[in-house]
């Protein structure tokens, strides 16, 4: 693909501190009205390359192109009706309303003295409804919470009217309600005005689902740069991230904790989703369990993978083979106590699900004689 | 609503202005009615004895007062926002003090070789002595992030300055020494109508330039980070920032000696007055206050004892001081 095709793209694009390069050859692209999300462990650089892109920290070595101009032949103006910001860094301004922060957003398009016409004023109001903090208004900037100055942040941004919004880790301070409402103001404006959008993220699951590209920044490199599919695959994530306990689930980018190792004490006959309560509970009570028998498609499968320190699986749709039921009932003679998921027997209907019954069966008989 | 507000403070602001200006015109060891100096003032000359101290102590000694006041209030306002601090000022950064010492320095120089100082040389030794003490709190201002050790800095080079000060007009020898002494304790005394030229010119320029930069200022207020975004070149405005408020107070310093608590009260004062900290109100409000305040300073400082006069400092430090108390309390409880 041409590079031409994209709205911002960099070239060979070095960053750092002082001349010393931190991350090299950074080749990273986005059409107009895309999201770029950089991903990576703490202290990688994300923010760095950020800082560069917004032309905060001179470029090290390449280039950065926006609307197929090379960005440092902007003018501070030019760029500011451009770009526009939200960063990690605070600010504490003195006697200013929430109102009157949204407002300095304007400032590439007033006169000499910063006065806002009726047009501007209109746009401030619209930045601010669309990111619900129209009851903030008159508000003092410095007696609002850390989410709502983010999203009066976030307003300021938009009223700006940029064509590329830099973000760096935007949801940091947000509770679950604003994270999805700000990521779903994000979306929304990428497709429908056209904003490209390049930011940071920690949150690897929103990062996956918000993203339409995503680049790894780990070591002294982009590790890697695609789309969410290609990222969010064959066990990539714990190993750009050097993850050293617990378990990442790839689809649903769920976390669990470290798995208790040993010789299993408590067999659990899950199924359906609810057996992961218990999984999780055993973990906190430090007890080593196995698990089974799960069809790989089940929803307790992730999390019995993750914690279970014995699981017995079966192919997803298929009767349990008669290794299998062996293998279990042996596990099931070894451990001390067996957990029926709480709920687990109702939902058991049809011939697939006979060997499970027969499975729970057996466990009850063998409490009974012990 | 908020507009009839704003207009309101100012008309407020600007009686305060007149009425301070006409009260030392009057007010003094020999009291004049308001009618003598209005005819004195209309007639323009006089042989009389109070036309003398009216055209030529008061008046020059009142304009004096409200410009460099006005001077002194907006460089402390600038200081503030350059350093995200409220209470900082030319004073007690030590700026005030390191004009002082260089003109001190001129001035005994001059006086040994019985040469009068130009007004314009004045202001040239007060703003090279600014700029060094302002070098010294920017250097300090990198290594020191916490607003109040930044204070303590720009408070120790002060008192070193102040040393040196003493120490050399404590060892010059002339009759003219008298004359020094009171100014270097700040006071708006002996001041020529070709003093108020000059200053006039300096202070209005640079003001006008101040508020050209309105705009600047109000995103300089959201950190620099934001301000570079909004297009705004940072380091030539940081440049102009320091260039500005030390010239303001190289002024003041030139002609009336260090002037303490001007700087940091009048902006606070002003910007609680109005509950906004927009630069295009702030810069000539905090103006009309610095004006009205000195003004109402120097006229408790000739009055008050007559015939000794106290120095400006004296007064402007009872009522700047509480003010300085005050907001410490304040953005204590800001959790700043």
């Amino acid at each position: 693909m041409a590079a031409e095709e994209f709205y911002f793209y960099t070239k060979g694009m070095s960053v750092g501190y002082g001349g010393v390069p931190l991350i090299r050859d950074i080749e990273l692209k986005v059409r107009r009205g895309e999201i770029l999300t950089l991903i990576g462990p703490n202290g990688a650089g994300k923010t760095t390359i950020l800082r560069s892109i917004i032309r905060q920290l001179s470029l090290i070595g390449g280039a950065v192109y926006l609307d197929g101009r090379d960005m440092s032949s902007f003018t501070g103006n030019e760029l500011a009706r451009r770009l526009s910001v939200v960063l990690t860094e605070r600010v504490r301004p003195e006697l200013m309303t929430c109102e009157d922060v949204v407002s300095t957003g304007r400032y590439p398009y007033t006169g000499r003295f910063g006065v806002l016409n009726d047009e501007d004023r209109k746009i401030v109001r619209e930045s601010m409804e669309l990111v619900h903090i129209q009851e903030l208004k008159d508000r003092d900037f410095r007696q609002t919470s850390d989410g709502q100055k983010q999203r009066v942040m976030l307003a300021r941004a938009l009223c700006q009217q940029p064509t590329v919004l830099v973000l760096d880790e935007p949801t940091s301070f947000l509770d679950i309600r604003y994270k999805l409402e700000f990521l779903s103001v994000i979306q929304r404006m990428a497709k429908e005005k056209k904003l490209t959008v390049i930011m940071s993220l920690h949150e690897l699951d929103l990062a996956e689902r918000v993203s339409d590209r995503i680049a790894c920044v780990r070591g002294d490199c982009i590790d890697r740069f695609g789309v969410p599919e290609e990222i969010f695959s064959g066990g990539y994530i714990p190993q750009l991230y050097g993850m050293t306990a617990g378990a990442y689930d790839e689809l649903t980018g769920s976390l669990e904790l470290e798995k208790m190792a040993g010789v299993p004490e408590v067999f659990v006959i899950a199924g359906c989703g609810l057996g992961t309560p218990v999984f999780r509970r055993l973990q906190r009570e430090g007890v080593p369990f196995a698990a089974g028998i799960l069809w790989e498609n089940d929803l307790d499968y992730p999390a019995a993978r993750a914690l279970a320190s014995r699981l017995i699986m079966e192919k997803p749709f298929r009767p349990f083979s008669e290794e299998k039921q062996m293998e279990a009932k042996a596990l099931i003679d070894h451990c001390s106590r067996v957990i029926c998921a709480p709920g687990l027997e109702q939902e058991l209907e049809g011939s697939l699900a006979e060997d499970l019954k027969e499975l729970i069966l057996y466990a009850k008989e063998r409490e009974r004689h012990r | 609503m908020k507009r009839n507000r704003y207009a309101l403070i100012f008309l407020c602001l600007a009686v305060a202005v007149a009425v301070l200006l006409g009260a030392n015109v009057c007010i003094g060891s020999v009291s004049i009615p308001l009618k003598e100096v209005l005819s004195i003032l209309g007639e323009g000359s006089g042989s009389s004895v109070s036309a003398g101290i009216v055209l030529e102590i008061r008046l020059p000694r009142a304009l004096a007062a409200a410009i460099l006041g006005g001077g002194l209030a907006l460089s402390g306002y600038l200081l503030q926002t350059f350093f995200h601090n409220p209470i900082a000022g030319p004073f007690i950064l030590g700026i005030s003090s390191g004009a002082k010492l260089v003109v001190a320095l001129v001035m005994v120089y001059l006086l040994e070789r019985a040469m009068q100082a130009s007004s314009l040389l004045l202001i040239a030794a007060a703003f090279a002595g600014a700029m060094i003490s302002m070098g010294f709190v920017l250097l300090m201002s990198k290594v020191l992030s916490h607003m109040a050790t930044l204070i303590v800095s720009g408070v120790m080079i002060g008192y070193i300055c102040t040393a040196i000060t003493d120490f050399v007009v404590t060892f010059a020898d002339d009759s003219d020494i008298v004359n020094l002494h009171n100014w270097s304790q700040g006071s708006f005394s002996g001041i020529s109508w070709d003093n108020v030229a000059v200053m006039t010119v300096v202070i209005f320029l640079t003001s006008a330039c101040v508020f050209l930069m309105s705009k600047s200022i109000s995103a300089y207020q959201l950190g620099e980070a934001y301000a570079q975004n909004m297009g705004l070149n940072i380091k030539l405005f940081r440049a102009l920032l320091v260039l500005l408020s030390s010239l303001l107070s190289a002024c003041v310093t030139a002609f009336a000696g260090p002037v303490s608590f001007v700087g940091i009260a009048v902006p606070q004062i002003v910007k609680n007055l109005f509950h906004t900290s927009r630069p295009l109100l702030m810069i000539p409000a905090s103006f009309l206050g610095g004006a009205a305040f000195c003004m109402f300073c120097d006229l408790l400082a000739r009055t008050l004892f007559a015939p000794t006069e106290l120095s400006i400092s004296t007064v402007t430090a009872v009522f700047g001081a509480p003010v300085v108390i005050v907001i410490l309390l304040r953005t204590r409880k800001e959790g700043m």
